[in-house]
């Protein structure tokens, strides 16, 4: 076309563009901790795999690193059965009350509970150590018997930890399904605890489990409420009264006065612990994710829809 | 208003349900005054009105979903079969299951094809698979999907189109066997084709069952139904034969409604 003309530009432009570059600098930092972090872990860990082996260091089932010997599995069982024994706890503790607040209580409580519970999550863990120390300890120790640092008690102040990450998230997974679906199974009739077993579970389940699985990645991670309760001790625990150790706790207990190959053996506990970790969140991603494409009516193709069908059938005589 | 006028006119055999001075309160603000309805059995009785005229919660007064909602009250009396179903320790489960309810918009539950037609009986307690099986393919075929589906009774019923998705949510209600089916604008969501598959299939429900609709598209109500209510901001203005409705109404804003010159008031 001949008497094309050009919009002049916009001198905010560069400044746009400027200020999005800055930002795009600072996230990629951000990205890019991260990644040396990685690189760090890894290089300082892996040369002692490539010393005692991949699996005399995973499974090894004695850790003495005076004597050079570094065998992790009993803090590798350590981890889990302390997570393990804290979603054994939390997990139906947790959903029970995130049913409650999603589905009977009235708005009026559930509004103040919610912030309340997701307060936990705020007090420092040393703190749930502390009381898990004089309270839970001591308590285990004259009723059940044993030294009283042990997997259960370790197991019950992570239930307690994991609480609001399970409560809160399974709580948004409730609340997001549709009002349509409660209806519908009412109007079924089908009873409130009905619906919630049959239809309002179901819904959410994609949520509950992503709660659940960064409870579990919380629960792992912990290290300081564990330290203080766990009793410490290298051996594979064979009752929940025995005293446990974990990968978390056995690196923040020795990195202090380690060296050498002492060191990297806690760089590779670490590598251990990361690998977990970014498993259990990936899983999480990718199961929140999931939930949005499989279970619930996808939301755009149903508006798109529900436009073109009113427009072309009722459009017409509505006014 | 002729509402005692309207109650006379009827057989009183022939009615299933009958709302009768019917007031409703959600907290101070009253949604529907002194309704005095019949309907029909084996009838199609169509609700009409402006949106917010208080039609959709009176059909939700029918099978008491509007108990779900906090602070509503009602007054007055709704019979079924001559019973009030407000009356004081009425069975809301049984009622419902004899007063079904589909949606304006298709809520089938994440879960299977099958496992959305059996819910209803086993929430009642039907445990045996054989007639659980039965039930299923029944219900499919009374709301004419089992042609469509009975390959694939294990798919999600959300990856349905809607359409399907709709007529799935009337085949879950026949399989609770219900006496009376609650249509509430059950085609707003739909395409003009699915909106003519929900249509037909009422016609055929309404040789075994009592049907009410709830509908803001007037060509539907006149297409569809056998008798017409009208309402305007939580009154009924009049109800008569769909036939007399729309072409020779008593009331001048029922014309007015019915040939599009009313405006929201």
């Amino acid at each position: 076309m001949p008497g094309r003309r050009r919009i002049p530009r916009d001198p905010r432009e560069k400044a746009d563009r400027l200020i999005g570059n800055i930002l795009l600098a600072i996230a990629f930092s951000a990205v890019s901790i991260l990644l040396l972090l990685t690189l760090f872990i890894f290089k300082e860990g892996l040369p002692i795999f490539s010393k005692i082996g991949l699996k005399g260091f995973l499974l090894g089932l004695k850790w003495a690193p005076g004597k050079g010997v570094f065998g992790i599995l009993p803090m590798i069982a350590g981890s889990v059965y302390v997570t393990g024994g804290a979603l054994i706890m939390g997990v139906p503790l947790g959903l029970a009350c995130a049913l409650f607040l999603s589905e009977i209580a009235p708005l009026r409580l559930s509004r103040v509970m919610k912030p309340a519970i997701e307060l936990l999550a705020a007090i420092p863990s040393v703190v749930y150590g502390f009381i898990g120390l004089v309270v839970l300890v001591p308590l285990i120790r004259s009723v059940l018997g044993g030294p009283g640092f042990s997997v259960l008690a370790s197991s019950v102040v992570l239930a307690i930890m994991i609480l609001p990450t399970i409560i809160s998230i399974s709580y948004d997974a409730m609340k997001a399904v549709p009002v349509s679906f409660r209806e519908g199974s009412l109007a079924l009739g089908a009873s409130k605890w009905q619906t919630m077993i049959g239809v309002l579970l179901p819904a959410a389940r994609s949520g509950i489990v992503a709660g659940v699985i960064l409870g579990m990645g919380r629960a792992v991670g912990e290290t300081m409420a564990v330290i203080m309760v766990a009793g410490n001790a290298t051996t594979v625990p064979l009752t929940p009264l025995d005293p446990v150790r974990t990968l978390t706790s056995n690196i923040a207990l020795e990195m202090g006065y380690a060296a050498g190959d002492h060191r990297t053996a806690l760089f590779a506990t670490g590598v251990v612990l990361f690998i977990i970790i970014m498993i259990l969140n990936v899983l999480a991603t990718r199961i929140t994710r999931s939930r949005i494409r499989a279970s619930f009516p996808k939301p755009h193709r149903v508006s798109s829809e529900t436009a073109s069908a009113t427009g072309s059938a009722e459009g017409g005589e509505r006014r | 208003m002729a509402e005692f006028g309207i109650v006379e006119e009827y057989d009183p055999l022939e009615m299933k349900m009958e709302v009768r001075n019917v007031d409703l309160f959600y907290g101070q603000h009253q949604a529907l005054k002194g309704i005095t309805l019949p309907f029909r059995e084996q009838r199609i009785t169509a609700i009409i009105g402006p949106s917010g005229c208080g039609k959709s919660t009176l059909l939700r007064c029918l099978n008491r979903m509007n108990d779900t909602i906090e602070g509503t009250r009602v007054t007055g009396h709704i019979t079924l079969d001559g019973d009030d179903i407000y009356a004081p320790g009425t069975d809301v489960r049984a009622l419902r299951r004899r007063v079904g309810m589909v949606f304006q918009r298709p809520n089938p539950f994440p879960l299977s094809i099958f496992d959305n037609i059996a819910y209803g009986p086993k929430v009642n307690g039907l445990k045996d698979k054989e007639r659980l099986r039965h039930i299923v393919r029944t219900s499919l075929e009374g709301a004419g999907l089992w042609d469509d589906l009975k390959d694939r009774l294990d798919g999600a019923a959300l990856d349905l189109s809607l359409g399907l998705q709709q007529q799935l949510c009337v085949a879950r209600l026949l399989a609770t066997k219900p006496e009376v089916i609650l249509l509430d604008e059950p085609c707003s969501a739909l395409d003009p084709i699915s909106t003519l598959h929900i249509e037909e299939l009422m016609r055929e429900l309404s040789t075994q069952y009592t049907v009410v609709i709830v509908t803001h598209n007037m060509q539907q109500a006149a297409r569809a139904s056998d008798y017409t209510a009208f309402m305007l901001a939580g009154e009924l203005i009049e109800y008569g034969t769909t036939a007399k409705i729309f072409t020779d109404p008593d009331s001048e804003r029922t014309e007015a409604y019915v040939t599009g010159k009313l405006h929201r008031t």
